[in-house]
């Protein structure tokens, strides 16, 4: 449990960052909140020979408002989006769903960037910025680019992320002020990982599901959008033979890993659970 | 008498002593960040070691290279079993009269085993040589099941005693075998079972798990060439002991070993054993010359040093079709792992496991323990119980529900029907112990009014009703646990650790202003000797417990005592503070006779000195005594007023207790909710009652991680899953249950002060309430019996095999 030699770099703009990581190459790593790359450099299982800690860089943290959309740092910690009114009120789902990322401790140090860049299949976010239709803007030598979370994930810890690339802020478009949303995240203990979790956001109309998304978490190698199951249910009034086709649907796509939390079997049956009691949770939410 | 003069209840209150609920005096460094732990001592110019550790559970060693590590900077020895060899320490004894290997020699036998010990200037070093350590594995077929461990083809794992057909405990019967242990009369329990109405049979298993205090194992080794002394700090529940453990194996003259214990951060019997990084350390600072560190991490701790239970326990009970039992009969098979390296009294191969006819009169028991070798880490600790109780506890408590339910009786009434009553004590149980006191119907019946338990059930039928109605996904589960345990360890005719006998000690010396130091054999890992001891002094000698330092933990000081575990130190440790005491108070009388001008006898104890029979108005304090006995002491009596004590306890302790779960379960997801749970326990004299309730507490919320979830589990191919906290579930607050305490006091009749100890008795009652719920809860669907944990997982896999999960649930 203790790591190999490296160099640490603290850069103080997204400029210098960029340039040390073009610099250093493949054997450097950006460092955010640690959460994950730390643990894993102690085990020995990441041996960067060069950490580029982006806590330096001011320009990456904090909330604002950008036309409908709500633009996140990267660098902005769990801890500041439940401190933020204006995540609350235009986000609550963010709010609801930072909540239940581990303990304070870690979301004092931990960022939604680094929470949605690594690619883990187990991080509660990148389901939920799938849902929410957010753009990841990823910034390296070339340029900025502006890539929507449903195609950032491309396996277990692969992304869209090129060598060199940082991914410096996340844009999210504001959800209808009438919208309905849920995050319901099964877990064995505070700090664990999702055994299966699932997002919604919906508006109602007439008693009857206007638009509705879908997010799953931990129940395949990324977190997956579930649109089949937001189709099966938009147009009904989530009746229960509404929510057993969705939740059907959602099981579907879902390929989860056999661990202590569970067999794939179990998982599965726990993640259409989830998917119905987001919907029901979520309609119950919608104005 | 004036206004001044404090009366009697201010006198009594003044001393803080048995019964008083002080706050805990070592909280005040604790809980400042100022403990002193052994990670906190830095020795000048100090080294650090490190394992390398086995990737295979079974694999021979075709070679070790150790070249590149010796080449980086900083890197300064590399031990194998080679060089362990060369002082005759590649194999050290266990408790139980095994070998274990301190490093792999030939071979590894589970993973993560010990390999190579690296040592470097700082830790970092150390880790980057055990990196550059290069290790040539030819691995093996591992055995993981201990049911496979004796089968004809089984691999044999310890080459080492292939051919030794007796071990420390009788003949084996298989190179894979340790030893069977039996007690009881096999023809008086055949034949209740050929007479008995109803019998039940059930394999009820224990699963394995670790005690996982937050501070791990860890020591810090310094040996001092030029007067032949060798210092170690270590994390030692027991640091007598470990000294003269040392002494015998190093062979070192055991007045050159210094052994302190400083403050730990939680044993829970992990701390017991002794293990190759104190070894490796010893060995180091010998061959460097320097002082070596050696530190567990988390991982390590979890797969390495020292496991607890694995027993798998066929249990059966015989009864007549009233309820009452009649005979009780348990075969155990033990999963010792690679060694042997269980920590009970020597004399003990399966602990005090033959207590498992538990708080019943059961006129004949027959019971088989046998210990088996399998690719798994040794150990076999008491993980916060006295020696194998808990597994005892689990098997008649899970028992006896299994019982009432085939009987169709409730659990609670087939277990009054059952007790031992108040005038059966002493009580001779059918496996050979003397239970010394207990009053089980009324704590039982206390339990039961308090939690309303026939309320409990009637909600229950109706929603029992509501589930095959399909009102209601929920079922709801009582759990009861009424335990028996026995602590104290133990009277020298039974107890020895190594041939030590199993005594323990205190020293005081009162000081001529009226305070004093008690130095004691125990050692607290958080228990909070340092308030309590002292309390017993304050009642006993009437000196105020602040007025009382308590030492412990440094063997050059404190008098040999067998150190902390197994709920022992209130029952031996208290006892010989008590003696002591009396000791103290003995010359005290002496003295105040003499200043008051009286005969011994024409004195009276009142709370904190002597007072003349009849004559309220001539009073010595002991305060005063204090000083005198040191400064004009009576003719022809010695200076000074200290005193020491060897206690050799008649017996050992029973504390009881009866326990209430009421859990919910939902079966669609396997979540459960514990919506209450009620403790009340009886462990006699009661010496601070929030420091006994902090005790349930912590012991209490231990159960709940064994019996809910926390498992060291290994896949088929041994290697170790749940060796981190990711996986190794240690409930946070948020997860623990509320928990409501209770007491009945019935003192033990041969203690001093007439206690029994409490430390341990959560985790022993706690376990089967829990299991007992859950169980109780699946029960009416047809489930006899569901293995722990109950994660939310396996409560599912128990719904979905009673056929309550339908595989097309979410199809429309």
């Amino acid at each position: 449990m203790i790591p190999g030699q490296f160099q640490y770099y603290r850069p103080a703009t997204t400029a210098e960052a960029i340039g040390l990581m073009a610099k250093l190459g493949d054997d450097a790593r950006p460092l955010a909140g640690g959460h994950s790359l730390i643990p894993m450099m102690k085990l020995r299982l990441a041996t960067p020979e060069h950490l580029v800690d982006l806590h330096g860089i001011a320009s990456l943290k904090g909330i604002r408002r950008e036309g409908d959309r709500i633009v996140i740092g990267a660098m902005t910690t769990q801890h500041d989006l439940l401190a933020s009114d204006e995540i609350a009120k235009m986000l609550p789902i963010l709010h609801e769903t930072s909540l239940l990322i581990a303990d304070p401790q870690v979301r004092y140090m931990g960022t939604i960037g680094g929470n949605v860049a690594n690619g883990d299949p187990g991080n509660d976010m990148p389901a939920l910025m799938m849902t929410l239709g957010a753009t990841y803007h990823l910034e390296g030598q070339g340029g900025v680019r502006q890539v929507p979370a449903a195609e950032f994930y491309q396996g277990a810890y692969f992304t869209a992320l090129e060598p060199g690339e940082i991914l410096t802020a996340i844009a999210v478009p504001t959800p209808a002020a009438n919208h309905g949303y849920a995050y319901e995240k099964l877990k064995r203990k505070i700090g664990d990982y999702a055994t299966a979790a699932a997002a919604v956001v919906l508006t109602m109309s007439g008693g009857k599901v206007a638009t509705c998304s879908i997010g799953l978490t931990n129940l395949s190698e990324t977190a997956l959008l579930a649109d089949e199951a937001a189709k099966a249910v938009i147009g009904t009034s989530l009746d229960d033979a509404s929510l057993k086709r969705a939740a059907a649907a959602a099981e579907a796509i879902m390929s989860p890993a056999g661990d202590g939390r569970g067999s794939p079997e179990y998982r599965k049956y726990v993640g259409g659970i989830m998917v119905i009691r987001a919907l029901q949770h979520a309609a119950a939410r919608a104005k | 008498m004036n206004d001044m003069t404090p009366t009697r209840e201010e006198r009594e209150a003044r001393l803080e002593g048995m019964g008083c609920k002080r706050k805990r005096v070592e909280d005040v460094r604790f809980t400042q960040g100022k403990g002193n732990y052994v990670d906190d001592v830095k020795l000048p110019g100090m080294l650090h070691g490190d394992f390398v550790r086995s990737p295979h559970a079974h694999a021979r060693i075709k070679s070790i290279n150790t070249e590149k590590a010796l080449k980086i900077p900083g890197v300064l020895a590399v031990l194998t079993a080679e060089t362990l060899k060369t002082v005759n320490l590649a194999w050290m004894p266990t408790l139980a009269g095994d070998v274990q290997m301190v490093l792999a020699d030939g071979k590894v036998l589970f993973q993560n085993q010990e390999v190579a010990f690296v040592v470097a200037t700082d830790r970092y070093t150390a880790d980057d040589g055990i990196n550059a350590v290069e290790v040539e594995y030819e691995p093996l077929p591992p055995l993981v099941d201990p049911f496979k461990s004796m089968n004809s083809d089984a691999q044999i794992l310890r080459e080492d005693i292939k051919d030794k057909k007796d071990g420390a405990h009788g003949p084996r019967k298989h190179p894979n075998h340790i030893f069977e242990w039996t007690v009881g009369d096999k023809d008086l329990t055949d034949a209740a079972f050929k007479k008995a109405d109803v019998t039940i049979k059930e394999l009820i298993s224990y699963h394995r798990v670790h005690p996982s205090p937050l501070e791990t194992c860890q020591c810090v080794c310094s040996f001092d060439k030029v007067k032949g002394e060798l210092t170690i700090y270590g994390t030692f529940q027991a640091p007598h002991v470990i000294r003269t453990v040392v002494a015998l194996i190093a062979k070192l003259p055991e007045q050159k070993i210094h052994v302190i214990s400083p403050d730990i951060g939680g044993g829970f019997g992990n701390k017991v054993g002794a293990y190759p990084g104190y070894i490796c350390a010893a060995v180091a600072t010998i061959v460097t010359g320097k002082s070596v560190k050696w530190v567990e991490d988390r991982m390590e701790n979890l797969t390495t040093t020292s496991f607890a239970r694995d027993y798998h326990m066929t249990t059966e009970i015989a009864a007549t079709k009233e309820g009452k039992v009649t005979g009780l009969r348990v075969h155990v098979l033990a999963d010792h792992g690679a060694f042997d390296a269980c920590a009970d009294p020597s004399k003990w191969p399966a602990g005090f496991f033959n207590i498992v006819t538990g708080s019943y009169d059961f006129p004949a028991a027959h019971l088989t323990v046998d210990g088996v070798y399998t690719n798994k880490a040794p150990g076999g600790v008491a993980y916060r119980c006295s020696f194998r109780v808990t597994e005892a506890a689990y098997c008649i408590e899970r028992g006896m529900d299994i019982l009432a339910q085939k009987l169709g009786m409730d659990p609670a009434e087939l277990r009054l029907k059952n007790f031992i009553k108040p005038e059966q004590f002493p009580y001779h149980s059918a496996l050979g112990w003397e239970y010394d006191s207990g009053d089980y119907a009324t704590a039982m019946k206390k339990a039961m009014e308090t939690t309303q338990y026939a309320a409990l059930r009637r909600e229950q039928a109706a929603k029992r009703e509501a589930f095959k109605r399909g009102e209601t996904r929920e079922i709801m589960g009582i759990g009861v646990s009424f335990f028996t345990e026995i602590v104290g360890a133990g009277p020298s005719k039974n107890c020895d650790i190594l041939g030590i006998a199993m005594f323990d000690s205190c020293e005081i010396r009162m000081h001529p202003t009226g305070t004093g130091i008690a130095r004691m054999g125990s050692k607290s890992q958080g228990q909070g000797h340092e308030t309590t001891w002292a309390q017993i002094i304050a009642t006993e000698i009437g000196i105020p417990a602040d007025n009382i330092m308590v030492e412990e933990g440094n063997t050059d000081t404190a008098p040999y005592g067998l150190g902390t575990y197994g709920s022992r130190s209130t029952p031996v440790a208290g006892a010989a503070i008590a003696m002591a005491a009396r000791k103290i108070k003995a010359k005290a009388q002496m003295i105040a006779a003499y200043k008051l001008e009286v005969h011994e006898d024409d004195l009276e104890w009142d709370i904190d000195g002597f007072r003349v029979k009849g004559l309220p108005e001539k009073f010595l304090g002991m305060k005063d005594i204090c000083w005198i006995a040191y400064n004009s002491p009576p003719p022809g009596l010695e200076p000074g007023l200290e005193a020491v004590s060897y206690y050799d306890p008649p017996n050992m302790t029973y504390p009881f207790g009866a326990y209430i779960c009421v859990m919910d379960i939902e079966v669609d997801t396997g979540v459960y909710k514990v919506r209450r749970f009620y403790a009340l326990d009886d462990c006699g004299t009661r010496i601070n009652p929030m420091i006994i309730e902090g005790q349930v507490h912590g012991g209490l919320t231990e159960a709940f991680a064994i019996a809910m979830g926390q498992e060291i589990h290994y896949d088929n191919e041994g290697n170790v899953l749940g060796g981190s906290f990711m996986d190794f579930f240690l409930p946070t607050a948020v997860e623990t249950p509320h928990w409501e305490t209770d007491f009945t006091v019935t003192p033990s009749p041969h203690h001093p002060i007439g206690a029994k100890g409490v430390g341990e008795s959560p985790n022993v009652g706690g376990v089967p309430a829990f299991s007992n719920a859950v169980n109780d809860a699946f029960s009416f669907l047809g489930a006899t019996h569901i293995q722990m944990p109950h994660d939310f997982w396996r409560n599912w896999k128990a719904a979905k095999q009673l056929g309550l999960i339908k595989d097309a649930a979410f199809a429309a």
